[in-house]
This record gives structure tokens, C-alpha cells and sequence, in this order.
């Protein structure tokens, strides 16, 4: 077990230094630089003046020199400084992870709450109109995207409520702060939570058919014991590979969310920082996002062991 | 009964006058809301060529001399006295002395001097140690020699020939004073200015907020506690972020017009005005490379377009035709309507000006059968878009056949700079109706800003004497004559001039709208809230 661990953090090692260089290099490959971009907004372009910033900004170093001072000062927890607002990347990025955290915590909250309980009630009530039900609204929550669904709510709000769920920093009343970070959650975990279901509900179908189900009905199990105790535990394995997954991918889901209902999470930051080819800003980001899937994909292997006891991770 | 009746209309009468005069009252207070289209790159209005600065930052500020707030068309007869108490012209126009105010402190503390007049100038004329990282607008000042100071409270600037237009360049949103003991640096991140309000915080791509300052120099003001402006991305949950009572104010002049039904539709009691923004649509031409290098096809191409058809699909009627200066009524130096039509491909008949076009591309060798293969490049974004598209489809009835070609907007200044296009739709903004900005800005031969590189030395000539005609009936006929030059040379042919809308809460008062500028009106030191 405890080889395995080392192995895997090695491997965690390797993959997070592939990614630094990809990431790296992806950039400098994209046609443009911040430089551009300034000079874009300033309406004109003047050799002179670029060069200058370029060298000012270190952009004119050869990639390799950039590469390590990056890494360099990564090691020293020295992000470097955003392009654009010249303040510290740490000091740009620290205080919209909490926010992206909750965002994406509570839209994984919701899959699994909603995905879980809806698969196992389908597969249970296979071929019944309950289930039909529930199959329609799993398909549609995997049709919607989450931008359309997320305005649709806006508009919704307006029109209803003449109040809409935006992003505030400070929210008045206990309902506006759960609204402002639940309502979004639920616009981006309604996709997450329909795969959950239809995962649940097919690997439920499959358990519900083996011999030992059919045992501990035939001992006497009541049908919530079988299905929850028994069935469930077996066929939750897939689930939380799902379920892993999809906490990775929510980054990439909550950029759109983020952007509609107007919350300064690091998604929507990332997007702007690649926009205006932040480079200190866009790097880091991507590294801390592998080191979230990274560490999740990890966590999620280990649960394998904690769920299913027959798992062992020998060497 | 007749007198009772009298009394009692007399009664109402008064009550309604007693309720207007309190209406009208300013009151003091509040915090006004209002959502930002996008996060501006910094806080330093010298270093931007976007209104994007100008609306959050103006507030911070103070001009010399400003244009009158509550006068919706710009001019040098609604230039105000700002941080300047007085002005005056040496008799032969080629120095312009400001009397500063004595009492004017910087957020800071520190007190606001002549000193700092020369600073400022000095940065933008690229004359002092300290350099912004860029300068857009330094070929404004092209005509200054220096700025020299005369004690504390006095500042005159010294001009290489008489520039009437000075004033008003000075006059812009675009020409705040920065004080002389903050570096560049500091003043695109934490800004120090003299303005009605104090500059708080800049979180990007979230918030920009400013709070009163109370040592302002025009005792009373500002009325309003602060702005606080939130950095909205999605134009859907900017409007319906206003709709629902969120924002008290639209950003300036962004709502467009099928949007503003949509506004007016879900918030009935929403003061919303529609106003030139001074914003051509127009095509630029590549015409030092085949085939735009040859007059005939740029001509054929100035004949295909038809104004009405863009107007009509994007505006719904409701933009300008006009060349480079922006039209009337709105637009101070516009040519007449007579003028206008005698331009190729201005006139009324759209047929007959393709019918001359297709017999120019005949004449450089295409046709029916051989048809022109070209890009039309233009930046990612929707007001560029748009446009390309229906220009696209205009261009096929005179033999081209032209690709859409976006490009990223961090491509779009390197990739026009380099020449590695041949039509470009792109958009032009005028922060001061005044030719001086525009003919110099955009079709001089040596400006940054001239992307095309169009150069011509006779009509460039034209720019220095209209630039130096200090009769204003004078300087008009010659900027007429310049502007149907260009026209007529396709130096960046004009498509329209666009319209916009800018909505707030009833409640919100004493806004005026800019009707020939989207870059001169946010001082708010007297927008107060009725609330």
C-alpha cells in the first residue's frame, strides 16, 4: 500500500511537471502576447514601444530563461505578477478559489444528491412510468447546456420575481447568499446530476440482477435493505469514477455559469486571463486546476479501497 | 361655485409646482450602480483608446477645462472652466494661458499646482523621464512645443503655430490631469486624481468602485456617496441585471437598439435615450497589395456599398450616414447633404452606383465569369461581425467574392500593422467631434493610428490649414473639402455612423447623454438619486 502511495505521488510529480511545460509552451505557441493586446486597447502599435514592454515583462527572454524563472519562483511560492492589474498572481488568485470551491462543491453536492437517489428509484422501478420520468429529465438535463439553462433561470427570476441571482460579494439576507451560490450550482450540477442518475441507474440495473441480491431477498431482506444496503454499495464504484471525473470537468462547466450569473470565480478568471494573455496568471491557474484533478483522481482511487474491501493496491 | 373651482385648480396648481420644485431638489447620497461592459486593462485614462477607461475613471478626475455636463452636443462654446479658472489666447493664437484654481487638493493630500499641468503634458508629449507604457494619444499635442508654468497657479502652452482645436482636445474626457509625485505605475492601479470622487479599488473582471470625496473643490458636491460599477461580460445578464432593479444605469451608450425594445418592454418606467455616439462602421484597404492597390476595384468598392441596407439590418433605422465627420444635427463639421451625394457611391440610386461599380471591375478584368476571391478580416466580436457579414454579401454583386476571416483581437493591431489583409471591417471612434482629432488620428501620414497607412501629402497639407484657420466659417468649407477628398480618394470608406442607447432608473437624475462623443460625459459630480 504505502509503495503504491509513493508510486502514485511520483507519478502525480511527473504529470504535474508535463503539464508546467505544456501549458509553457501552448502559450507562447498561441499567435499574440499581452503586449498586443495592450497596444490593441490602446489603439495603436509602436515598434518601439513594444519592444520595451516586451523586455519590461521578461516576454523577450529566450522560453527557456521564462520557463525557469517560472518555475523557479513557483518553488519559492512566488507566482509572479498578473500582467494586467501588476499586482501578485497569489494575490489575484487566492481569493476567487474559495468562491469556485463553493460553486463547484455544492453543484458536485447536488449531482450526487439528486443523481444518486433518482438512478437507484429508476433502475428499481424499471419499465415503470417513474422511471420513463426520470429518464426524460436525465436526457434532458444531458441536452441542456448549462449557459442556456442558467439564463433561462435569470430570465426566469426577472420576469417572476422582478430579482435575479447575480453575484454579490456582500448578500443582505441568508436567502440571497444561499441563492446566489445555490441556484448557480444547481444550473451547472443539473448535467452532472443526470449522468450520476443514468451511471447509477445502469450499474444498479446490472447489480440488481446478480445471484446475491437474489440471495438476500430469498433471506429476507426488506427491499430498502436490498436496494440501498446491498445493491447500492456494490454499484457505487462507477459512480464516484463519475463522479471524479465531473469534478474535474465542472472547472470547464462553471466557466460558462460563472460568466452568466456573473461570479469572479477562477474559471471565468482564467478565461479573461487567457484573453488578455495574462501568462503569470493563466499558468498558475491551469497548474493549481491539475493539481485539483490531479489530487481528486488520487483521492477517488483510495476511496476504491475504503468502499470496496476485495480492492487491494499491491505493488 | 365658479370661485371654489378657481381655488381648488389653484390649489392643485401650487401642490403640483411645490411637488416638482421638490422633485427637483438634488439630494445627497446614495451609492449609484451601474454595470461595466468589461474590465478596462487599467485605471489610466492616458493609457487607454477605450471609453472603457474613460466611464469609471472620469469621475476620479478633473480637466483644465471640460465640456459642459448637462450640454449633450460637445463644442468650444460649452467648454467650462475646470481645474483652470480662466483661459486666454495671445493675439496671434499660438499661446494659450490657463489661471488655475488655488484651492484644489489631490486625493492625497497634497496640493494641486501648475506644476502638475506640466507634468502631465510633458508625459504625453513623451518629453519627461517617466514613460507611460503607452501613449495613444501624443500626435493630440503635436503641436505643442512645450508647456512652461508661471508660479504655482499658472500654465501656458507654448504652440508651433496657431491650433484653434487645442482647447478642445483639453476639453475630453480623454485629458485629465495626473499629479506629478505618482508614478504611471501606480496611476493604472491605484489612480490619485482631484475629481469629485476617490478611487477605492479595481478588482479585475469584477468590480471598480469609487466613494465621495469631501474635499472636492466645488463645495456641495458630488451629490452621490459613490459608483460602484460591477464588470458584467454577458450583455444578457448586464440588461436583465438592470431590468431587474440591480444596476440603477446602464453602461453608457452600450445598449443597442433591438436591445433597448427589449429594456423598454420589461422596465416600462426606464429613462432611456438614444444618441449618436460618434462611432463610424468603416471598411479599411489594404491598397498598397494587388488587388486593392488598383483605384478602380477600391472605387467599385466604395460604389457597392449600400448605407441603408447596413442601417436598416443592424440599426433599425436608426444610425447616420456621413463621412469621416460625424452627420448633423448631431455632428458639428458634417457636409451638407449636398455635398454627400455628390460622392460616388453616396447617391440615392444604389442600382446605378452598382452598375458604375460593375463596369470598373469589368475594366480591371472582372466579371461575371471571373469572379474577385478576397478576405474580409475583422475582429471576433459582434459589433465587427456583423457588419463584415452583410458587406460579404454586397460585395457579390460586383464580382467578389469575399471570406468572412475573424481574427482574435490579440492578432488584429499586429496582423492590420503588418499588411496581412485586404479588407478589414473596423470601427472608429472620435473622442472630440473636432477634425483635428480625426484627420490627424486617422489619415495622417505619419500617425500610429493610421492603420491603412493611406498617405496623401496634398490633402495632408489641407489638414494644417484647416488645423490653423482660426474663422471658424473658413475652417468648416475646408474641413468639407478634406472630408470629400477622402471619400472620394477610398481612403476608409464609411459605412454609417452609429446610434446607441444608455437607460437608468427613474430615480437617477441630472444625466446627460453626449450626443456627438461617447468619451466626454462622466464627471457625475451632480447626478444625485431620488430615492
Amino acid at each position: 500500500m504505502l509503495a503504491y502511495i509513493v508510486r502514485r505521488l511520483f507519478l502525480m510529480l511527473v504529470t504535474l511537471f508535463g503539464i508546467s511545460v505544456i501549458i509553457f509552451v501552448l502559450l507562447r505557441v498561441v499567435p499574440g502576447n499581452i503586449v498586443d493586446i495592450l497596444f490593441d486597447a490602446a489603439g495603436y502599435v509602436d515598434p518601439a514601444d513594444k519592444a520595451n514592454l516586451e523586455k519590461e515583462l521578461g516576454l523577450s527572454d529566450p522560453i527557456v530563461v521564462q520557463y525557469l524563472k517560472w518555475i523557479g519562483g513557483l518553488l519559492h511560492g512566488d507566482l509572479g505578477y498578473s500582467y494586467v492589474s501588476e499586482k501578485p498572481a497569489l494575490q489575484e488568485i487566492l481569493p476567487r478559489i474559495p468562491i469556485t470551491a463553493k460553486l463547484a462543491g455544492l453543484a458536485l453536492l447536488f449531482s450526487a444528491s439528486i443523481g444518486i437517489p433518482l438512478g437507484v428509484l429508476s433502475a428499481v422501478h424499471q419499465g415503470t412510468r417513474l422511471d420513463y420520468a426520470l429518464r426524460v429529465v436525465s436526457l434532458s438535463g444531458l441536452s441542456l447546456p448549462s449557459f442556456w439553462l442558467g439564463l433561462l433561470i435569470l430570465m426566469a427570476s426577472v420576469s417572476m420575481l422582478g430579482w435575479m441571482p447575480i453575484y454579490n460579494p456582500n448578500p443582505q439576507t441568508w436567502a440571497e447568499a444561499f441563492a446566489i451560490y445555490c441556484i448557480p450550482a444547481m444550473a451547472v450540477g443539473f448535467r452532472s446530476a443526470a449522468l450520476t442518475m443514468r451511471i447509477t441507474r445502469s450499474s444498479m440495473l446490472e447489480i440488481l440482477r446478480q445471484d446475491f441480491i437474489r440471495t438476500a431477498r430469498a433471506k429476507g431482506a426488506s427491499e430498502a435493505s436490498v436496494n440501498y444496503h446491498h445493491a447500492l454499495k456494490n454499484a457505487v464504484l462507477p459512480v464516484i469514477t463519475v463522479i471524479g471525473i465531473e469534478a474535474a470537468f465542472l472547472i470547464g462547466g462553471l466557466i460558462v455559469t460563472e460568466t452568466v450569473f456573473n461570479i469572479p470565480g477562477i474559471a471565468r478568471f482564467l478565461v479573461e486571463a487567457l484573453r488578455w494573455r495574462d501568462y503569470p496568471i493563466v499558468q498558475n491557474l491551469v497548474m493549481f486546476i491539475a493539481v485539483v484533478v490531479v489530487v481528486v483522481n488520487f483521492a477517488v482511487d483510495m476511496l476504491y479501497a475504503a468502499i470496496d474491501p476485495r480492492i487491494r493496491f499491491g505493488d | 361655485m365658479r370661485s371654489v373651482r378657481a381655488l381648488a385648480v389653484a390649489v392643485l396648481c401650487w401642490l403640483s409646482a411645490y411637488d416638482v420644485s421638490l422633485a427637483e431638489q438634488p439630494k445627497s447620497g446614495g451609492i449609484l450602480k451601474m454595470y461595466h461592459r468589461d474590465s478596462p486593462g487599467s485605471a489610466s485614462i492616458h493609457e487607454g483608446a477605450s471609453y472603457s477607461f474613460n466611464v469609471p475613471f472620469m469621475p476620479v478626475f478633473n480637466n483644465l477645462v471640460i465640456f459642459n455636463q448637462h450640454v449633450a452636443q460637445n463644442s468650444v462654446d460649452t467648454i467650462v472652466p475646470e481645474l483652470a479658472e480662466s483661459w486666454a489666447w495671445s493675439d496671434d493664437k499660438k499661446k494659450l494661458t490657463f489661471k488655475l484654481r488655488n484651492d484644489v487638493k489631490w486625493h492625497d493630500g497634497k496640493p494641486f499646482t501648475s506644476a502638475d499641468v506640466k507634468c502631465t503634458f510633458d508625459l504625453l508629449m513623451g518629453k519627461s523621464q517617466q514613460k507611460f507604457r503607452q501613449n495613444p494619444r501624443k500626435s493630440w499635442y503635436d503641436q505643442v512645443n512645450d508647456v512652461t508654468i508661471n508660479g504655482d497657479y499658472e500654465a501656458s502652452f507654448n504652440l508651433k503655430r496657431p491650433q484653434p482645436a487645442l482647447l478642445s482636445l483639453l476639453a475630453s474626457g480623454y485629458s485629465p490631469i495626473y499629479p506629478c509625485h505618482v508614478s504611471p505605475a501606480e496611476m493604472r492601479t491605484k489612480p490619485v486624481g482631484t475629481g469629485p470622487f476617490k478611487f477605492v479599488e479595481f478588482k479585475a473582471n469584477e468590480s471598480i468602485k469609487l466613494t465621495k470625496n469631501p474635499d472636492y473643490f466645488r463645495k456641495g458636491l458630488p451629490y452621490l456617496d459613490g459608483i460602484e460599477f460591477t464588470i458584467v461580460t454577458n450583455r444578457s445578464t448586464a440588461i436583465l441585471g438592470f431590468v431587474s432593479g440591480k444596476f440603477d444605469m446602464t453602461f453608457p451608450t452600450e445598449v443597442s437598439i433591438p436591445l433597448l425594445k427589449d429594456v423598454k418592454s420589461q422596465a416600462p418606467n426606464a429613462v432611456c435615450v438614444v444618441e449618436p455616439s460618434n462611432v463610424s462602421t468603416n471598411i479599411i484597404i489594404n491598397s498598397s497589395a494587388p488587388p486593392f492597390d488598383n483605384l478602380d476595384i477600391r472605387r467599385a468598392l466604395a460604389l457597392a456599398i449600400d448605407r441603408k441596407a447596413f442601417i436598416s439590418i443592424l440599426f433599425e433605422g436608426q444610425a447616420d450616414i456621413g463621412g469621416t465627420m460625424q452627420p448633423a444635427p448631431a455632428g458639428l463639421w458634417a457636409m451638407p447633404k449636398e455635398i454627400l451625394e455628390t460622392i460616388p457611391g453616396y447617391g440615392p440610386d444604389v442600382n446605378a452606383n452598382r452598375e458604375h461599380a460593375r463596369k470598373l471591375m469589368q475594366k480591371a478584368g472582372y466579371g461575371p465569369d471571373k469572379h474577385l476571391q478576397i478576405k474580409v478580416s475583422t475582429r471576433n466580436i459582434p459589433i465587427y461581425r456583423d457588419p463584415a457579414i452583410i458587406l460579404i454579401d454586397q460585395l457579390k454583386t460586383i464580382y467578389i467574392d469575399a471570406e468572412l476571416d475573424v481574427v482574435d483581437t490579440a492578432q488584429w493591431f499586429p496582423k492590420v500593422a503588418r499588411k496581412d489583409y485586404s479588407l478589414g471591417l473596423n470601427l472608429t471612434g472620435n473622442a472630440v467631434d473636432e477634425p483635428d482629432q480625426s484627420f490627424y488620428e486617422n489619415y495622417s501620414c505619419d500617425s500610429e493610428r493610421n492603420y491603412t497607412n493611406y498617405c496623401n501629402r496634398e490633402i495632408e497639407k489641407l489638414f494644417d490649414q484647416q488645423s490653423a484657420e482660426t474663422d471658424a466659417d473658413k475652417r468648416k468649407k475646408l474641413v468639407w473639402e478634406i472630408d470629400k477628398k477622402l471619400q472620394e480618394d477610398v481612403a476608409r470608406p464609411i459605412i454609417l455612423h452609429s446610434r446607441t442607447g444608455t437607460c437608468w432608473q427613474p430615480y437617477v437624475k441630472n444625466v446627460t447623454v453626449m450626443s456627438n462623443s461617447s468619451y466626454n460625459g462622466y464627471r457625475y459630480e451632480d447626478v444625485w438619486m431620488d430615492k
